[in-house]
């Protein structure tokens, strides 16, 4: 009974990390695919960038991790702005033949440019010394990095909440996703909407990718890698949602890390067949709109 | 005019094939992994064939060059490790194959050898079945098999009063070698292995393994991953989850403390026990002289590992062979002449090829991670067994 509670809360615990960093870095995805219907598999670019960004701050300019996870966000935002208005606009009315095509070739572009910027090593991602090690709980002990990691993120997705739920900006976003026509009809300006929010989702990701460089090792081949984890978190948390990815990312991160704790000869079969099999239940994933 | 133009062309005709007979060009196909998992091993073990070029190159006899075609396979792909080497034996000619980080690599180009009659030099890639007891035509192999390690290993920790171990690996071919191999020498020993876990290949996050195997409350976990950043993941997640605290010891083939990626561990890898063939903090005059070499030319921070002396034995092997033909080589030749091949000269001590099948003998080291003048180094306890031969082909003689 003793070992099974330990398996349990295991098992909890780096899911829910694991679940955290997928969250944080997917649901820019999730919003600007519901809102602007543009699919986007490029979206990994920016959470690898935010990683590669964070890391060079960190390993050869000595800035403190923070600071370097902020600069990473902002720079990513403002950098993912650059690219909405230059490239991803003129295709806005494409279809999604072309956006996939479009937004894969980004991918094969950020592969080789990333590797000839930073080679095709690993970037290293040194915790900072205070939170390295464990904290003691009493009734057992958790690694501290990911304690924080877990920490910060509800911090970020309570923030994220509220702006959307609270403020007018939130209100706007909300309202387009609904019904962009509407909306625009209501004098909402859903070009600089979607600007805005891409850049959000953009920087987000940068910092999820920062933030889990401990976790999904940043490489050149990242935003490839876990393409298909940040596809999983969309479509079966359902588009334009943003608690549905969270639901979602607690499945994966959860149902992933028990796959490896308690069945690691299979991999990650079982968890592809669950997704599967809630995705056959609800083409639309759990919480999308038919 | 007319005709001085052509009797330079015709002079130029009659002694342009003079001119390369004399100057013999000897081709090596270089394969190994520049992208992917495990790129800086590739890296490294390519710095270890410019070094050897480098120093050596005047060694070859008058008239010969040695020309290396690197090419590079990705990471774990047989198909295109196939592809690369047949396109080097057919379009490109090459007088050797070599290099290869990975098994199901280097498994799918041995049959290409074969065929060939090329020779075919392993430098890493280091399941035994790769070359079964009868040996492999064409193929042999510089490196090492997890036989050579894990059983001695297994065989220490059942007498070092290590009762229960975990057992985690990734899931291939080295992997299972390690763990089957670490098996025998610790359960014959009397040991109790309480659980064998295989982790996918592609594994970089190892906390939830690792804290599984803390939770089994074992004394110490048995660790095998390909060596390169791996195995400074493994080092982070042991770190991390504070199993030292709880007395669990960390042990394995020399793979999870791979001398490169030492620096990058930093000292929760102090005290880590692996049985291995190759430290960089070796203290023989072969290996001193290998260190001081290349860190003249890579900087005083970057450390060879096991891959570069493996690289460095099969390139002066090759070069041994070509030397002994007087730089007219011959597949057949060659081959005959790798197996039984011998130095004392090796970073790693004396060496040999088995001239029975062409597998690598070489000593095994017990080392424990420590502190050498304020660096942290694989430091060498005891030579644990000398000119081990790959056990699994004693084990498995008809295989």
């Amino acid at each position: 009974m003793d070992a099974f509670l330990s398996a349990f809360v295991s098992i909890l615990f780096h899911g829910l990390a694991y679940a955290m960093i997928l969250y944080v870095i997917s649901v820019g995805l999730s919003v600007t695919m519901g809102l602007m219907g543009f699919v986007n598999l490029a979206h990994g670019v920016f959470a690898m960038l935010g990683g590669y960004v964070m890391t060079t701050l960190m390993n050869r300019y000595g800035i403190p991790f923070g600071f370097a996870l902020l600069a990473a966000f902002i720079a990513v935002a403002l950098f993912s702005i650059v690219l909405e208005r230059l490239l991803y606009s003129r295709l806005y009315r494409a279809g999604e033949l072309e956006q996939v095509l479009f937004s894969i070739g980004i991918i094969f572009m950020s592969v080789a440019l990333v590797r000839y910027t930073w080679g095709a090593l690993p970037q290293r991602m040194v915790v900072p010394e205070m939170l390295r090690g464990s904290l003691d709980f009493g009734f057992r002990s958790f690694p501290t990095y990911r304690t924080f990691l877990i920490i910060v993120s509800f911090g970020v997705i309570a923030a994220l909440w509220l702006g959307i739920e609270r403020t007018n900006f939130g209100a706007q976003v909300r309202a387009a996703v609904d019904n962009r026509r509407m909306a625009e009809s209501l004098g909402i300006n859903t070009s600089k909407l979607f600007t805005l929010t891409f850049a959000l989702g953009s920087g987000l990701a940068a910092f999820g990718g920062g933030m889990g460089a401990d976790i999904l090792a940043i490489n050149p081949q990242y935003a490839q890698d876990y393409l298909i984890y940040f596809l999983m978190v969309v479509s079966v948390g359902g588009l334009g949602s943003i608690r549905g990815p969270f639901v979602a990312a607690l499945l994966l991160g959860i149902g992933d890390t028990a796959c490896r704790y308690l069945v690691p000869e299979f991999g990650a079969f079982f968890l592809f067949a669950a997704m599967m099999g809630i995705l056959l239940w609800r083409p639309m994933g759990l919480f999308g709109k038919a | 005019m007319k005709f001085a133009k052509f009797a330079a062309i015709a002079l130029a005709a009659t002694i342009l094939p003079f001119a390369s007979a004399m100057a013999q060009t000897i081709k090596i196909g270089f394969i190994t992994s520049y992208t992917g998992q495990n790129a800086s091993v590739g890296v490294m073990m390519d710095k270890t064939v410019k070094l050897w070029m480098k120093e050596h190159e005047k060694d070859l006899p008058a008239g010969v060059k040695v020309e290396i075609l690197t090419r590079d396979d990705t990471g774990p792909n047989p198909e295109t490790a196939k592809r690369l080497a047949t396109e080097l034996v057919t379009r490109d000619k090459v007088d050797f194959l070599a290099g290869v980080i990975w098994t199901p690599n280097a498994a799918a180009i041995a049959p290409i050898a074969a065929e060939a009659k090329t020779p075919f030099v392993i430098m890493n890639a280091g399941t035994s079945a790769i070359i079964p007891s009868g040996g492999a035509p064409y193929t042999v192999r510089v490196s090492f098999t997890l036989w050579q390690s894990s059983l001695p290993l297994g065989q220490w920790a059942a007498k070092n009063n290590l009762k229960k171990v975990y057992s985690l690996v990734s899931d291939f071919g080295p992997g299972i070698d390690a763990e089957t191999a670490f098996k025998k020498g610790f359960t014959d020993g009397g040991g109790n292995l309480v659980e064998a876990v295989r982790m996918p290949l592609a594994t970089q996050d190892f906390a939830p393994f690792m804290q599984k195997a803390k939770d089994a409350k074992p004394d110490a976990v048995f660790v095998f991953i390909p060596a390169g950043v791996q195995a400074t993941g493994v080092m982070k997640a042991y770190s991390d989850l504070g199993l030292a605290k709880e007395g669990i010891k960390l042990i394995g083939p020399g793979d999870i403390t791979t001398d490169e990626e030492l620096p990058n561990m930093g000292d929760v890898a102090l005290g880590a026990i692996t049985m291995f063939h190759y430290s960089a903090a070796a203290t023989r005059p072969a290996n001193q002289a290998f260190l001081k070499m290349w860190q003249r030319d890579y900087g005083a921070n970057d450390w060879p590992a096991f891959e570069a002396a493996a690289t460095w034995d099969g390139m002066m092997a090759i070069f041994d062979t070509i030397k002994a033909q007087g730089g007219k080589v011959n597949g057949e030749k060659s081959y005959s002449l790798l197996k039984g091949w011998k130095t004392d000269n090796s970073p790693r001590g004396p060496i040999m090829i088995d001239p029975e099948n062409g597998d690598i003998i070489q000593n095994e080291y017990l080392r424990r991670v420590e502190k050498v003048n304020g660096v942290l180094g694989n430091v060498e306890i005891e030579t644990f067994q000398t000119a081990v031969k790959d056990p699994w082909k004693l084990l498995n003689p008809k295989k």
